[in-house]
C-alpha cells in the first residue's frame, strides 16, 4: 500500500516540474496561438543559461537563476519583437516552421559552445534534503520546492491576467486582434510581453530541471512533449488545468513506473491518448474557442 | 480647418477595389451620416479612418495632422473611437471589463468616466460583472459605445448600431446618441435605418458602389433625392 501512496506523491510533485515546462507554452499559445516548437529547447538554454552564470559569478543555482531572469526576460522579448511577431498574423505554417527552425539551430549551438556532454545544476546539501511522512515515504525537498514553484506561478499568472489591466489586454488581444488595435493596443508589443513573460516562467522551469535531473543539448524535443501533453490533458487556455494536466503526466509516469520500470515513460504518453479519447479538449477547456 | 477629412480616399481589399475617391469632411461638434446600400462602401470607409485598413497618409486628415497611414492604435490614442458592426465585445471580458479596456490607448479627462457611462445605459450596471456575451444584444450595444466612448474620444465612428435590435432598444440607444453628441462629441454615424440617420444627423453622405452619390443636409435633400442616390435608379 505505502509503495503507491509514495509512487502518488512522487507523481503529484513530478507533475509540478511538468506544469513548470507547460506553462510557458500555456501562455503563449493562449494569447497569440502559436506553437512554440522550440520551447523545450528554449529550457535547455535556459538551464545551461543559469548553469553558465553560476559559474561566472560563483553562485548556487537559484540566485544565478534570479540573475539570469532579466536576461532571459530581454531575450524574450527580443525574439518575438525582432522574429516571431513577422511570422504570426498570415498563415499557420510560417510560426510553426521558424520555431522547428529555431529548435534546430538552438540545440547546434549549443552542442558547439558546451558539448554533449551531461550537465547538472549542482544546488549542494539541498538536494538529498527530505521530509519523512513515514519511515517508508519521503518528499524530497528540491521537488517540494518546484511544485510550490509551479504552484505560485500559476497563481501569479492568474493573477496578471484576470486582475490587471495587462492582463486585460492580454486576454483582449487573444479575443480579437483587430478590435484590441481599436482600444489602443499595440499588439506586437502585447505579443513580446507575452514571450517575455513565458521566458520568465520557462526560466525558473530550467532551474528545477537541472536540479531534478541531468541535461545535454539534446533533451529539449522530449520537455517539449511533456509540456505539449501537460497543456492538452488540461485544456487549452487555462493556467490551472495546465498544472493538474502536469499533474496527471507525472502521477500516470510514477505509478507506471511502480508496475514496471519499463512503463514509465509509457505510461505517461498512454494517459494522454485516454484523455484525448475521453475528453478531446481536455479536461479544463476555456469556456470560449 | 474642419476636425476630420477625407480626400481622394481610395480602399483595396486585395485586387478588389472598395472605395474610390471619397471626399468628406466632418466639423468639430457635428453629426454626419453615412447612408448607402450594403456593400456600398459605408464600413470600408469607417475602418480606412480609424486606421484597420491603412493607405496614403494625406487621404485622411484629424485635426491638421495626414493619419491615413497610422495603425489603428496610433489613431486611437489621437481621439478617434470606431463601435465596429455586430459590436465585437471580448468574449473572456466582463462587461465592466471591456468597458475599461476601452481606455487601455488613451486615458484622458472628458466628460465620459465609468459611472457616466453607467448614468447613460443604466442597464449595463446591474450586468456589469456579467461575461459579456451572455448580456442581450441591446446591452452589448450598449457597452460596444461604452466601450469607445470612455476614452473621451473627440470622434466617434458608429457602424450599424441599431443593427439587429428592437425598435425600442434602437430608440434608446439614438436618445443615448443626443448626449453623446451634446457633451460635445463629434460623430460619424453609419446606418442603414435611414429615417433614423436623418433623424440625429447634420448632414448627410450617401455612397453608393463605393462612389459617393449626394450630399447635403437633412431639410434641403428630398426623398426621391436620397432614393436615387441610394438604390442608384
Amino acid at each position: 500500500m505505502t509503495v503507491w501512496a509514495d509512487a502518488l506523491i512522487q507523481g503529484i510533485l513530478l507533475g509540478g516540474l511538468y506544469a513548470l515546462f507547460a506553462a510557458g507554452l500555456s501562455l503563449i499559445f493562449g494569447i497569440m496561438r502559436l506553437v512554440n516548437l522550440a520551447h523545450g529547447d528554449l529550457i535547455i538554454l535556459a538551464a545551461f543559461v543559469i548553469l553558465t552564470v553560476a559559474a561566472w559569478l560563483n553562485l548556487n543555482p537559484f540566485a544565478a537563476t534570479l540573475a539570469a531572469l532579466p536576461i532571459m526576460f530581454i531575450v524574450g522579448f527580443a525574439l518575438q519583437h525582432l522574429l516571431l511577431n513577422r511570422t504570426l498574423g498570415g498563415e499557420l505554417l510560417p510560426p510553426l516552421l521558424v520555431t522547428f527552425g529555431l529548435s534546430i539551430i538552438i540545440e547546434n549551438a549549443l552542442l558547439e559552445l558546451f558539448s554533449a556532454d551531461s550537465r547538472r545544476l549542482l544546488g549542494g546539501s539541498i538536494e538529498t534534503a527530505s521530509i519523512a511522512l513515514s519511515p517508508d515515504v519521503a518528499m524530497g525537498v528540491v521537488p517540494l520546492l518546484t511544485l510550490a514553484s509551479a504552484l505560485v506561478i500559476i497563481l501569479a499568472l492568474n493573477v496578471i491576467f484576470y486582475r490587471t489591466a495587462l492582463g486585460r489586454a492580454f486576454r483582449a488581444t487573444s479575443d480579437d486582434v483587430e478590435i484590441a488595435q481599436l482600444m489602443g493596443i499595440d499588439h506586437p508589443r502585447i505579443f513580446s510581453l507575452a514571450m517575455a513573460l513565458a521566458f520568465v516562467v520557462l526560466t525558473i522551469a530550467a532551474l528545477y530541471l537541472g536540479m531534478h535531473a541531468n541535461f545535454d543539448p539534446t533533451a529539449g524535443p522530449e520537455r517539449l512533449l511533456y509540456a505539449f501533453e501537460a497543456v492538452i490533458v488540461g485544456g487549452l487556455g487555462s493556467f490551472w488545468g495546465t498544472l493538474f494536466g502536469g499533474i496527471i503526466i507525472g502521477v500516470a509516469q510514477t505509478t507506471g513506473a511502480q508496475l514496471n520500470p519499463e512503463w514509465q515513460i509509457l505510461a505517461g504518453h498512454v494517459a494522454f491518448l485516454v484523455v484525448l479519447v475521453v475528453k478531446p479538449r481536455g479536461l479544463f477547456p476555456r469556456a470560449t474557442d | 480647418m474642419p476636425l476630420l477629412e477625407t480626400r481622394a480616399l481610395a480602399a483595396f481589399y486585395g485586387d478588389f477595389q472598395a472605395l474610390y475617391g471619397i471626399d468628406t469632411v466632418l466639423e468639430a461638434g457635428e453629426t454626419v451620416a453615412i447612408i448607402g446600400a450594403n456593400g456600398a462602401g459605408k464600413t470600408t470607409y469607417l475602418k480606412s479612418i480609424a486606421g484597420l485598413i491603412r493607405g496614403p497618409a494625406e487621404s485622411v486628415s484629424f485635426d491638421g495632422a495626414p493619419i491615413g497611414a497610422s495603425a489603428a492604435a496610433e489613431v486611437m490614442k489621437r481621439g478617434i473611437a470606431l463601435v465596429p458592426e455586430g459590436r465585437r465585445l471580448f468574449p473572456s471580458l466582463t462587461a465592466e471589463e471591456n468597458l475599461l479596456i476601452g481606455r487601455y490607448g488613451r486615458d484622458v479627462p472628458g466628460p465620459w468616466s465609468l459611472e457616466r457611462i453607467y448614468a447613460l445605459f443604466p442597464p449595463i450596471k446591474g450586468r456589469r460583472n456579467s461575461a459579456s456575451m451572455t448580456l442581450s444584444g441591446g446591452e452589448q450595444q450598449m457597452v460596444a459605445i461604452g466601450r469607445a466612448l470612455i476614452s473621451n474620444p473627440r470622434v466617434l465612428l458608429c457602424d450599424e448600431i441599431s443593427l439587429g435590435l428592437a425598435p425600442i432598444v434602437v430608440r434608446a440607444l439614438y436618445e443615448a446618441l443626443r448626449h453623446i453628441k451634446a457633451a460635445g462629441t463629434s460623430v460619424i454615424l453609419v446606418e442603414q435605418d435611414i429615417v433614423q440617420a436623418i433623424k440625429v444627423s447634420d448632414r448627410i453622405y450617401c455612397f453608393q458602389e463605393g462612389r459617393l452619390s449626394l450630399s447635403g443636409r437633412p431639410g434641403e435633400l428630398s426623398r426621391e433625392q436620397i432614393h436615387l442616390a441610394y438604390f442608384g435608379t
